[in-house]
């Protein structure tokens, strides 16, 4: 089993979403983030005087997957965060150790 | 005698100018500061608000407009202990209480301008003291000066609704409160930015129409002079607005809200002492000159002067109500609709110049005092740890947002 991070744009979310029930994977967890990469912050100016935002909104997504699984989804994040502008995000995979679903304690591929 | 009409347009323009401090100016200022101090910000609106009203019914009020001395009042009128029901204020055709009520909406709105400069690192008792101290030893003073029948109002200055005894007054104990406590941590370059824009339109917009009883209630009656009044103030604030979006598109590439609600407050804060002695197009011209020369103020205080009056009180407040002292013998005669001046322009002129003058030495040495003062007494900022936490927490034990529960 493998864990998928992904850290995209906020307003990608619903393609994400949609892309990701297309190809039948059910359940990820979204958290709201902050932070930056090569786009670095972004500048505003509040009467004249300019502040740098150093950490930008982002949305962090994770995905528990089978291992077989696991090319399609990262594909399918890939295809549906893409814009082609700095700020896109990344996504990183991680072995997962173990699942258990709390409702009927179900472990491993039958939890996820 | 009392009139019912002018006592109806005064009740209701107390109402719109404590309108102005709550919760108006709270919301402008408070959008513009760091979630971790909103409710300071607010808190500090409301407790100035309630300590004036007091001091005021003390002795504040007879301070200010009670007795003919030139440079201050008597205590004839302590505790309003001579105030009949019935009593109608000398000059005017409404109750005594209605003028009481209407110039302590002043006095609160007033010191309450002044948290803009030392937010978000004072200690509250200091806030308190301070703005006891200032209302006694600044505004009252300053108020029997102008309007209680002291020295310049014999001289015949013209300060229709406060440029002089609110704005300049406030901008410039504001700049000097500022350089006394020092700046916030991070000034100037890693502050943080405004934390919710759209609170301060909310402020600006209650401001904006607050504003009309501040002016228009000015005249103390209902009638021709109050329409004209509110007719010069809105021009003004719409001109100023528009004046600093145009600025900030050019300059920037992007006009802000922040920005366009500016504006507005500059503009009124200019038209403020010349509203009810201009007509429609020298509020117009008031509201062009009060947006192109406090955006310019608001610029060099930061950028030139370099001293952290956070919420830009000097800039926008204490610039715009000198501006507009300044201009009325000018503006008066633009079009029609003003009044005719009582002396030529140029003698009107020095007669404004030397109010403002006057006053802003008076503000800025008395300030000083006041702040050694409080200082001495109470303690002026905050632990560098609690500053950091923010005030909400560190000085009242609350927090703005609890945004998981």
């Amino acid at each position: 089993m493998k864990l998928v991070i992904a850290i995209i744009q906020p307003h990608r979310l619903d393609a994400v979403r949609d892309g990701l029930l297309a190809i039948g994977n059910e359940g990820m967890t979204v958290s709201e983030v902050r932070g930056y990469g090569r786009q670095k912050g972004h500048k505003e100016v509040y009467r004249g005087a300019e502040y740098t935002i150093a950490f930008i909104p982002k949305l962090k997504l994770e995905v528990a997957v089978p291992d077989e699984r696991l090319e399609a989804v990262v594909e399918a994040i890939r295809k549906a965060a893409h814009t082609g502008k700095i700020g896109d995000g990344k996504i990183f995979v991680v072995d997962l150790e173990a699942a258990l679903r709390v409702r009927t304690g179900e472990r491993d591929n039958d939890a996820l | 005698m009392i009139n019912g009409a002018d006592t109806a347009w005064l009740l209701t323009a107390s109402l719109l100018v404590l309108m102005m401090t709550l919760p108006a100016l709270g919301f402008f200022y408070a959008g513009l500061v760091q979630a971790k101090n909103i409710l300071s910000i607010l808190f500090q609106c409301f407790a100035i608000a309630a300590l004036v009203s007091l001091l005021w019914f003390a002795f504040v009020y007879s301070e200010a407009f009670s007795g003919t001395g030139a440079w201050i009042g008597d205590l004839q009128a302590a505790f309003l202990q001579n105030l009949p029901r019935d009593a109608v204020h000398p000059g005017t055709s409404v109750p005594e209480s209605v003028f009481v009520m209407f110039q302590m909406t002043f006095a609160i709105i007033t010191p309450a301008l002044i948290i803009g400069a030392y937010a978000e690192r004072i200690k509250f008792g200091a806030v308190l003291l301070f703005s006891a101290l200032w209302l006694v030893v600044v505004y009252a003073p300053v108020c029997h000066w102008v309007w209680g029948g002291g020295y310049f109002a014999a001289h015949g200055v013209m300060d229709f609704a406060g440029g002089i005894v609110v704005h300049l007054t406030a901008g410039l104990s504001a700049i000097v409160a500022a350089s006394l406590l020092g700046p916030r941590h991070g000034f100037p370059r890693t502050i943080q930015p405004p934390h919710a824009p759209w609170m301060v339109m909310v402020g600006a917009a209650f401001l904006w129409v607050g504003w009309f009883g501040f002016n228009a209630g000015s005249a103390l009656k209902a009638g021709a002079d109050a329409g004209m009044t509110m007719l010069a103030t809105h021009l003004a604030a719409a001109a100023a607005t528009c004046v600093w979006v145009a600025v900030e598109w050019i300059k920037y590439g992007k006009p802000s809200l922040v920005g366009a609600v500016t504006g507005t407050v500059a503009g009124l804060a200019t038209i403020t002492p010349a509203s009810g002695f201009v007509g429609p197009l020298g509020a117009v011209a008031l509201g062009v000159a009060g947006g192109l020369v406090c955006y310019g103020a608001v610029w060099v205080v930061k950028r030139g002067m370099r001293v952290d009056d956070a919420l830009d009180v000097l800039g926008v407040h204490g610039v715009g109500g000198a501006l507009g002292s300044l201009l009325v013998p000018f503006a008066a005669g633009l079009g029609v609709g003003g009044v005719a001046l009582s002396r030529s322009v140029w003698e009107q002129f020095a007669v404004q110049g030397e109010a403002v003058i006057a006053v802003g030495v008076w503000s800025v040495a008395a300030s000083f005092a006041i702040i050694a003062t409080v200082k001495a007494a109470v303690g002026w900022r905050i632990g560098h740890e609690a500053e950091i936490q923010g005030l909400d927490f560190s000085c009242h034990g609350e927090s703005g947002y609890h945004t998981n529960s």
